[in-house]
């Protein structure tokens, strides 16, 4: 255990930068030992001052994961609408929530977003937390790092999700460095163990290739950033629950990155998530005379437009319609691929579709195993004889 | 600005998205898979190389993993990085994303003063995007992700993120964290004169876990807060159902079954 003498201290910052639990830290001058300290002691050969002396005892500190409870979901915002991946995160947190018996809570940050609560009780929070403000209009790292690790560390939930987002991963490897706990990464899978509430997170790895199921048994929270368009959402437009707003206002360490401006991109992407009908071609369609088929299928159908990589590297159709491992993630009612093998890192973005049609002239193309229905044969023969036969 | 110093965080990881595991043990088959440079690491060491072009740097690459990973620290030197600093350690293995952070960390404030790191925005192996935020935690550094412009002025950097639904123009004043995506550049091949330079080894430091005056018990496996419990290969199966028939049948019973379960 450590005793601090202040007089010493040059404020060099190098302990709080050895530590690894933040249990030191600088009010402006003067080191200060947080509840963090865990009494390890790696402080005091780094102190070059003498700021920073044994006290003699050797405690080791734990944390009592016991006091950790509750299911929270940081819910993502943009331009004051809420994310279908947050109502998705609530879903599953329900279920993690109910398994162990405890509430859910949805943090949400944003401008304009006071009246935002009702619609993330209804997909399963018991209680919402919102702070509303202009500064937190847009995601910056260092506003929402700040804000939510209060929260979290005031409150101590034992599960604590995020969207798989540019916002979530930028946001969430900070928050686990400042409350020093485990996160794991883009996860398509969570359960929970009722006695002891570890979460079992299972991520996709190499490319989708392999699978890797992952704990965090002896840390709270436990934190996941979970892919758009795995979980389900559940809405119960009758469900009640609390909002509570937070008191937030801007620091002059929020402002450190300053965004000049922001361009939107095409929409295409994101009404390729949200489509019911996806009809995806892949190498097999052989070049833009086979692409043309697509479309007519499409159309016939009024289904979005698919890709797999091979499509897209051809050229027969730009990467916001790609679907897979670095595609999108899709879950249409209807995913009709046509000429397309179906490689692991394809199917990790499609294979949680309702019901998967696969057309392709070889037998043993992986697609078939996923596919509900397959058909073996040329789709340029095939194709032609689905439309006729629909219209 | 004069003296600038860039640090470069690179990994090394298996060449190959071929990879299988072995059923009985559960573990990855590694043999016989090569190590390469992360892809993206590699367009983080290509923008390091054009700052230093533009403005004059000294470029430091920074790897931590068994001594083979000392490999990629090699190549990296053939492209055109001035220093090389290999962590190794029994100590530092099973480090999961939160403790390689505070190792690297660690290593660069050991390794002087500096006024930009950067990191390839995710592994092809993990694929956890976490340990370029992780390093500017420890350091409490400002963090710029998805990077896929950097462009210096004046002690500042204005980046172009690549978002989901948008670009975002950003500035901040260095020093910071970045890490890039590969659409930031084409990194450069390895020059024949820089690789005579990379192989005598005087632009190599290997440290230990002594040199970093960090005990072990904040090291390795047991220190880190996840541990994989088990790696397995995604099963993919379906119920499966084969359509029989020429063209026509096909058609019409694809049609009908369509109807059946009412998604047409």
């Amino acid at each position: 255990m450590i005793t601090l003498i202040p007089e010493n201290c040059n404020a060099c910052r190098q302990c709080t930068y050895a530590c690894l639990y933040g249990g030191i830290v600088l009010e402006g001058k003067t080191p200060v030992r947080t509840d963090s300290c865990t009494g390890c002691d790696a402080c005091i050969d780094i102190c070059k001052t003498g700021a920073i002396v044994s006290s003699g005892q050797n405690i080791r500190l734990g944390h009592d994961i016991a006091e950790y409870k509750g299911v929270w979901v940081i819910a993502e915002q943009r331009q004051g609408h809420i994310l279908p991946v947050a109502l998705e995160l609530l879903g599953k947190a329900r279920e993690l929530a109910d398994i162990r018996e405890t509430g859910v809570t949805a943090v949400l940050l944003g401008d304009g977003v006071d009246k935002s609560g009702d619609l993330l009780i209804k997909h399963g929070a018991d209680r919402v937390f919102i702070a509303s403000a202009p500064f937190l209009g847009s995601y910056r790292t260092s506003p929402f790092v700040r804000i939510i690790s209060g929260v979290i560390k005031e409150h101590r939930p034992e599960i604590v999700l995020f969207g798989a987002t540019a916002m979530g991963r930028d946001l969430a490897p900070r928050l686990a460095n400042s409350l020093r706990t485990g996160l794991t990464a883009d996860c398509t899978q969570l359960e929970m163990s009722a006695d002891d509430g570890v979460l079992l997170q299972t991520k996709p790895a190499f490319g989708g290739n392999i699978m890797a199921a992952i704990t965090a048994a002896n840390h709270r929270p436990q934190m996941a950033t979970v892919r758009p368009g795995v979980m389900q959402p559940v809405c119960s437009p009758s469900r009640k629950g609390d909002t509570v707003f937070l008191d937030v206002r801007e620091e002059h360490s929020d402002t450190i990155v300053s965004i000049l401006k922001t361009v939107k991109k095409k929409q295409s992407r994101a009404t390729l998530e949200k489509a019911d009908i996806i009809i995806s071609g892949g190498r097999g369609l052989g070049d833009s005379k086979g692409f043309k088929l697509l479309k007519d299928l499409a159309a016939v159908f009024s289904g979005q437009i698919g890709a797999s990589r091979a499509a897209v590297d051809m050229g027969l159709i730009d990467h916001d319609h790609q679907v897979g491992q670095t595609g999108r993630t899709v879950r249409p009612c209807l995913y009709i691929a046509c000429g397309i093998s179906g490689a692991v890192q394809h199917l990790a973005g499609m294979q949680s579709s309702d019901i998967i049609v696969a057309i392709n002239k070889d037998p043993k193309a992986p697609i078939f195993q996923v596919a509900d229905f397959g058909l073996v044969g040329d789709l340029n023969r095939i194709i032609p004889e689905i439309i006729e036969q629909l219209k | 600005m004069k003296g600038l110093k860039i640090i470069v965080a690179v990994k090394q990881v298996p060449g190959t998205d071929e990879v299988r595991t072995d059923p009985k043990t559960n573990s990855l088959i590694r043999q016989g898979v090569p190590g390469i440079l992360n892809p993206e690491d590699r367009n983080a060491v290509e923008a390091a190389l054009c700052l230093k072009e533009k403005h004059g740097a000294a470029v430091t690459a920074l790897t931590m993993g068994p001594p083979e990973a000392g490999d990629v620290l090699e190549e990296v030197f053939a492209m055109g990085v001035d220093k090389g600093i290999l962590l190794t350690d029994m100590a530092f293995a099973g480090s999961d994303t939160l403790i390689t952070a505070f190792i690297l960390s660690r290593a660069i404030i050991k390794s002087g003063r500096f006024d930009l790191i950067l990191c390839g925005r995710h592994a092809i192996d993990g694929e956890t995007a976490q340990v370029g935020p992780q390093i500017a935690g420890f350091m409490d550094l400002p963090q710029v992700t998805y990077a896929e412009e950097i462009v210096l002025e004046k002690g500042f950097i204005t980046v172009r993120r690549d978002l989901e639904d948008c670009q975002e123009w950003v500035k901040v004043k260095l020093p910071a964290v970045v890490t890039v995506t590969s659409r930031i550049n084409r990194p450069r091949y390895p020059s024949l004169y820089n690789v005579q330079t990379a192989c005598d080894g005087s632009l190599l430091t290997t440290w230990g876990a002594e040199d970093l005056k960090v005990p072990a018990s904040m090291l390795g496996l047991d220190a880190s807060p996840t541990v994989i419990k088990k790696i397995f290969e995604p099963d993919h199966k379906k119920r499966g159902e084969i359509i029989p028939g020429d063209e026509k049948e096909m058609a019409a019973s694809l049609i009908e079954k369509l109807k059946g379960v009412n998604v047409i």
